[in-house]
């Protein structure tokens, strides 16, 4: 799909769902860590001492390179693991209270790539969590039109196409779609645009932020891309080697002099560096 | 007599024998389907019934078919008519494929995907029907492939125990050194397997048909 296409084909409007969006100062956490450690079976740390609030309405970005437990802390959250110590509270009640189906349910979750099912239409596969709901054949037909709209794919063209069929950023779009069909208050999104090129990923990451704005979900979000966490982030949770080394506002990262932030800094500076450096020899030649 | 005019002149035989063979086969292989794919499916939930689950069919596999037919022979319902036999010895030698095919289906989905139907809050009866059978349902309909070719091929035998098919116009032309008579069952059943290995290659792609 060519860029002028992603572009045209942004939604029209005529969004009818509900805004979940609070000033999150006086709210109770969406979701909390409290002193939550996670082990494999065999007894490998992998997440240890982990504290951590998200509060109603904010998009909280873990950071981290691979290994770092970013991952493993986003399925605490959705009970697909259980912690080995502490709890991890969603609206205030233990994951271990809840019954994990309905949980889930709640939860909306979009993963990189693999997350569709590959043998299920766009229609299907969007419509998935409210037909495990039991919604009627026509809501759910309205909802998922509503939702193809709202991220950017025509839906007459896309319902009965199966995902092999599309290009990396339509899946991603569809995996968004699907995650907010059944009009979860809690987003959960595992590097959702880690496999797309550099500017489809631009793309669709200013197109989520726009819909987040709107939406106010509350949305817990992995990626090991600095700069994807500061533009998406309403905060921003460091981690390393399972540990939560801080967690920063945009400004506060980029400002921050602490040596394990300057290190993502660096990067960004760096890159910029490099460019601007081969330029100043192309211009000299 | 030419081939041809022989197998004219006997088409009511060969017709009739050829539905008794192909309601042996398709009895044994969906007896066959209904109790290996839910063993396939229970052997990737319970890994320890794996070993012995596998082991006996495919000690089953290893059994000469008329020996099988033999052994069959003595237990008691069976006894009382031998197309039973017919249909349980076919129905065995078919689970192998069918179990095996069943688990190598199940277990050869990406767990991510697993993981997402989890994720969205799916219960392990919602994760089997809609994601996990239907992903390996091209696997699974393979081995029942493989098991139906099979089937053709060991039902001759099962002219040997009485049980009529187009065995007995081999049988009988083996005994009376007769080759027109051991075409008129060969021949016949070679098509058959072969219609069989056709439409259900284009049974097993279309269940694959989102690839």
């Amino acid at each position: 799909m060519s860029l002028y296409a992603l572009r045209t084909a942004r939604p029209k409007g005529t969004v009818t769902t509900i805004v979940h969006r609070r000033n999150f100062l006086d709210q109770s956490p969406a979701i909390e860590f409290a002193n939550v450690a996670w082990r494999t079976p065999e007894g490998h740390g992998v997440i240890s001492e982990l504290n951590a609030r998200v509060m109603p309405g904010e998009t909280l970005v873990l950071l981290g390179r691979s290994g770092s437990g970013k991952t493993t802390a986003l399925r605490l959250i959705n009970r697909l693991l259980l912690p080995s110590e502490g709890t991890v509270l969603v609206e205030g009640k233990s994951t271990t209270d809840w019954d994990p189906i309905l949980l889930r349910r709640h939860i909306g979750y979009a993963i990189q790539d693999v997350g569709l099912f590959p043998h299920m239409t766009i229609e299907r596969n969007v419509g998935l969590v409210p037909r495990l709901e039991g919604w009627p054949a026509e809501k759910i037909r309205a909802r998922v039109m509503e939702l193809l709209n709202l991220t950017g794919l025509p839906p007459e063209q896309f319902c009965r196409r199966f995902p092999h069929q599309l290009s990396g950023g339509q899946r991603q779009r569809v995996g968004m779609a699907r995650a907010l069909a059944a009009d979860p208050p809690v987003l959960l999104m595992d590097e959702p645009f880690g496999a797309l090129d550099a500017l489809t990923r631009a793309e669709i990451q200013r197109e989520f932020k726009s819909l987040q704005q709107r939406l106010g979900k509350t949305v817990v979000f992995v990626t090991h891309d600095v700069q994807e966490a500061l533009l998406l982030g309403t905060r921003i949770a460091l981690m390393d080697a399972g540990r939560l080394l801080g967690i920063y506002s945009p400004a506060e990262f980029l400002q921050s002099k602490a040596p394990v932030i300057s290190g993502y800094t660096a990067v960004l500076k760096s890159a910029m560096e490099l460019i601007m450096a081969g330029q100043r020899s192309g211009e000299a030649l | 007599m030419s081939l041809r005019e022989f197998l004219f002149a006997h088409r009511n035989e060969i017709f009739r024998s050829m539905l008794e063979h192909i309601s042996m086969v398709g009895i044994g292989v969906v007896l066959a389907t209904s109790i290996g794919v839910p063993l396939g499916v229970l052997i990737t939930r319970w890994s320890r019934l794996r070993v012995p689950v596998l082991g006996f069919s495919n000690i089953v596999q290893t059994i000469p078919s008329l020996a099988l037919f033999g052994f069959l022979l003595p237990l008691p319902w069976l006894a009382a008519r031998s197309e039973r036999v017919a249909i349980t010895a076919l129905a065995l030698y078919s689970l192998l494929p069918i179990i095996r095919n069943t688990y190598a289906g199940i277990t050869g989905i990406d767990p991510a995907v697993r993981e997402v139907g989890r994720g969205m809050g799916m219960t392990d009866w919602q994760l089997l029907f809609q994601v996990e059978l239907p992903l390996a349902a091209g696997t699974i309909m393979a081995g029942i492939r493989v098991a139906t070719v099979i089937a053709v091929g060991v039902a001759t035998i099962a002219a040997a125990v009485g049980a009529g098919g187009l065995g007995e116009f081999v049988f009988r032309g083996v005994a009376m050194v007769d080759n027109h008579l051991i075409l008129a069952g060969a021949i016949p059943a070679a098509v058959l397997a072969i219609i069989a290995d056709l439409g259900l290659g284009l049974l097993q792609r279309r269940l694959q048909r989102y690839r």
